[in-house]
Order: structure tokens, then C-alpha cells, then sequence
């Protein structure tokens, strides 16, 4: 037991890599204020790719986000990271995290938000319409919020898996919270900083499971 | 850059046909991984979504909040967790095991979650009705209740399900011999890309079947919907 509490949780170990870990926090923190809307955007403008009147423009989009929700996270991090340097492009980490995050994420945005704009019935849009506002204003102010709001457990979601996603940039090396915490044990030779950063994405990550599933909850008694 | 180089770095068959055994052992690894994660997965969901049932409250309380926890720590965290802190306290695991306990005990939480969600929408007159008709509280549960709540769980669970699948990629991280290690090793080696597109290609082979196959259950029990 004593060993346990020594490698897992011990607290001198922990007090010494906090610091680190903060630094590690914040990147990982300023990559999910990075991806969140990037991967919103593109995954709006997916999903209404695909349900574009062009036939081929929709299929295009089809193949395009089944792709990228066929493929583990990590697998496209590392084909970013460690195939496309043969083309002479060189991606540094933290470019090719974002850029591999960004396609995988915006993937998921899109089928929610492709789920969220088939829920609201067509007769909000025609109304809209009726009342001589443009398609994209009739959008913007009477369907999509209407559609985020259906959806918006699973667009919370959806965005808890992002940051927890982030951490895979830890096996390329970008310093964010798990790889300093990687970083320190190594050095050490203690599990401890491990823990702390576990209890450190807990912090900040239970408190939003928590509240995506009281919204769950309201949209099921809704 | 052309065309020939392009296919020389990124589709050389010479390469494809030197790595593709061991490329076909990592994904054999994958996929029975992958099988492992999913059975005990999926049970040990079931079966704590049950066991809520007859929980009293402040048990109820104490299985949340491990399940919230699992739903809340990103896998990675677990992962090496557990393969490099056990060890120190004599307990050594191979790299295979950890990450099937690591995806298991997380899969098992989010399951847990949707089961009960989906164990919560049957009406109380269900439970009722089939009780004053004579059948037992055991084969109310698995005569009337699951195979309605089955229902209404399968979109969210087969999404769920290949989601956490898809993250026995991470045994790479860890040295393990699954798919995307194998190409990751094939690639240092032959020093071309080769081994990571016929990776992707693999994964696509495995999952997108998995994904189409959820949309169809998706499509096919939709009546079972309770919006």
C-alpha cells in the first residue's frame, strides 16, 4: 500500500512537477481554444455541404467525412507529421496537431450538426423566407439556432473529446499537459506527475461531463 | 514534384510487398483487440447499468462518479498510467493488457451511461403491466424491459463502441505491436511512407464497415426513438 501511495501519489514529486505541468496546461488549453471553433466552422460548412443541391458536391463531402471519422485521431496526427515530410513539406508538431485534430474533429462537428439542421422542420426556413429574408440570413437567425440548440449536448460532447484528443499530441512531442507530465516522470522515475495531470484534466473535464449530461437530461425531458 | 515520385514515396509497391506481413500481424493485433475491448466492454457496461438498479443512493453516487471520471480522463493519461506506475509496485502488465483494461474500464462507463439512459425511457407501466401479468422481476427485465431499452441504446452505443475502439492506435505509444506501430517501424526502416498509407487504408477496412453497419442499425430502429 505504501508503495502504491509512493509511485502514484506521492506529493513531493507532485509539488515539483506542478509548475511544468502548468506550462504543459496552458498549450493544451490554448490548442482547444484554437480547435474548437476552427472545427465548428468547418463542420458547419460540411454539413451543409452535405445537403448541397449539387450531387457531386455532396458526395465529395460524404467520402470526405467518413474518411476522417474512419481513421483513430492518432493514425491521421502521425500520417501528418511523418508522410507528408516526404513531399518536402516539413510540419512541425504542434502544425501537424492542429491540422490532423482539425480534420478529424470538424468531421464529428459536421454529423451533429448535419443531425441538428434535419431536426428543425423545413417550414422554419420557408417561413423565413416568406418574410423576405436571404438564405443566409434565414440561416444564420432562424434555423441554425434552433439546430444548435437540438444538438447541443452532443456538440458539448463532441467538444470533451477534443481536448481530450489533444493529449495525443504528446506522442509527437508538442509540450502540452501530458507530455510534460510524460517528460517528469521519465525524469523522476515516480507515475506521480501522471496522476496530477489526470486530476488536472479532471478539473477541468468533470465539471463538464457533469453539465453535458444535466443537458442530455432537460433535452430527453424536453 | 511529379507524379512518379509521388507513387515512388507513397504508393511503392516494392515496400508495400516487403512490409505487408507485418503490417497484417499488426492489424490482426488491432482487430483482436479491438474484439476483446468490445465483449467485456459492452458486459461490464450492461452490468453495472443493472446493478444501478438495485444500488442504494449513496452507491449510485459512488459509481457516477467513477463513471463521469472514465468519461472525463483523456485514454492516453490511463494508458501510461498504468504501464509505467504498475511495475514499481510489482505488478507488471504487458502493453497489450493495459490497453485493454485502460479501453474496457472506459468503454464500460460509457456504456453504463447510455444503457441506463436507455433502461430510464421504458414507461413504469411497462414494468407494471408485465408484472400483474404473472412473469417474475427477472424475466420483466429480460422478457420486456432490455429488449425495448436495446432499442432506443443502439445509435449512441455503436458510435460510442467504435470511438473507443478506434484507440488501440494508442498502443503505439507504448511499443506495442498493433497496426499503426507496425507502419510506424516499416516507415524508420524503409524510410519511405508507403507503410503509413497502407495503415490508413487498413483502419478504413476495419472501421468503415463497423460505421456502416451503425448507420444501418441506426436507420432500421429508429422507431424506437424517444424524440
Amino acid at each position: 500500500m505504501n508503495a502504491l501511495i509512493e509511485q502514484f501519489f506521492n506529493l513531493e514529486v507532485m509539488a515539483q512537477a506542478f509548475p511544468f505541468l502548468l506550462k504543459g496546461l496552458g498549450v493544451t488549453i490554448l490548442l482547444t481554444l484554437l480547435l474548437t471553433p476552427l472545427g465548428l466552422a468547418l463542420g458547419l460548412a460540411l454539413a451543409l455541404g452535405s445537403s448541397a443541391r449539387h450531387r457531386g458536391l455532396r458526395r465529395a463531402v460524404r467520402i470526405w467525412v467518413n474518411g476522417f471519422r474512419g481513421l483513430p485521431p492518432l493514425v491521421l496526427i502521425i500520417i501528418v507529421y511523418s508522410a507528408l515530410p516526404f513531399l518536402g513539406l516539413r510540419t512541425p508538431p504542434l502544425m501537424a496537431v492542429v491540422i490532423a485534430l482539425w480534420l478529424n474533429s470538424s468531421a464529428y462537428y459536421c454529423e451533429i450538426l448535419r443531425a441538428g439542421l434535419g431536426s428543425v422542420p423545413a417550414g422554419q426556413m420557408e417561413a423565413a423566407r416568406a418574410t423576405g429574408l436571404g438564405r443566409a440570413q434565414a440561416l444564420r437567425d432562424v434555423v441554425l439556432p434552433q439546430a444548435v440548440r437540438n444538438v447541443l449536448p452532443d456538440l458539448a460532447s463532441n467538444t470533451i473529446e477534443l481536448v481530450k484528443g489533444t493529449s495525443l499530441a504528446s506522442i509527437i512531442g508538442v509540450s502540452e499537459l501530458l507530455h510534460m507530465a510524460s517528460n517528469a516522470r521519465s525524469v523522476v522515475y515516480n507515475a506521480s506527475p501522471i496522476t496530477l495531470a489526470a486530476l488536472m484534466y479532471l478539473a477541468f473535464l468533470l465539471p463538464s461531463v457533469r453539465l453535458t449530461g444535466w443537458l442530455e437530461r432537460r433535452r430527453r425531458g424536453a | 514534384m511529379d507524379l512518379s515520385r509521388l507513387i515512388e514515396v507513397y504508393f511503392n509497391a516494392g515496400v508495400a510487398w516487403t512490409y505487408l506481413p507485418d503490417l497484417l500481424h499488426g492489424a490482426w493485433v488491432t482487430v483482436s483487440l479491438s474484439v476483446l475491448v468490445i465483449a467485456a466492454g459492452l458486459v461490464l457496461g450492461l452490468a453495472m447499468a443493472l446493478l444501478r438498479l438495485v444500488l442504494p443512493r449513496w452507491g449510485v453516487e459512488v459509481m457516477r462518479l467513477w463513471v463521469d471520471c472514465l468519461r472525463a480522463v483523456p485514454p492516453l493519461a490511463v494508458i501510461l498510467l498504468l504501464y509505467f506506475g504498475l511495475p514499481s509496485v510489482g505488478l507488471s502488465i504487458s502493453a497489450f493488457w493495459v490497453i485493454w483494461i485502460t479501453l474496457t474500464l472506459i468503454l464500460s462507463a460509457f456504456a453504463e451511461e447510455i444503457f441506463w439512459a436507455g433502461l430510464e425511457a421504458i414507461p413504469a407501466g411497462q414494468w407494471e403491466a408485465a408484472r400483474s401479468t404473472g412473469m417474475t422481476q427477472r424475466q420483466t427485465l429480460a422478457d420486456v424491459v432490455l429488449p425495448q431499452a436495446f432499442k432506443i441504446c443502439v445509435p449512441q452505443l455503436t458510435n460510442r463502441t467504435i470511438g473507443i475502439t478506434k484507440n488501440t492506435a494508442l498502443g503505439t505509444a507504448i511499443g506495442m505491436p498493433e497496426l499503426l506501430n507496425e507502419a510506424q517501424t516499416a516507415l524508420s526502416f524503409s524510410g519511405n511512407a508507403t507503410p503509413l498509407i497502407m495503415a490508413a487504408i487498413g483502419y478504413l477496412i476495419i472501421f468503415l464497415p463497423l460505421m456502416a453497419l451503425a448507420g444501418y442499425l441506426e436507420r432500421s430502429m429508429s422507431w424506437g426513438k424517444t424524440a
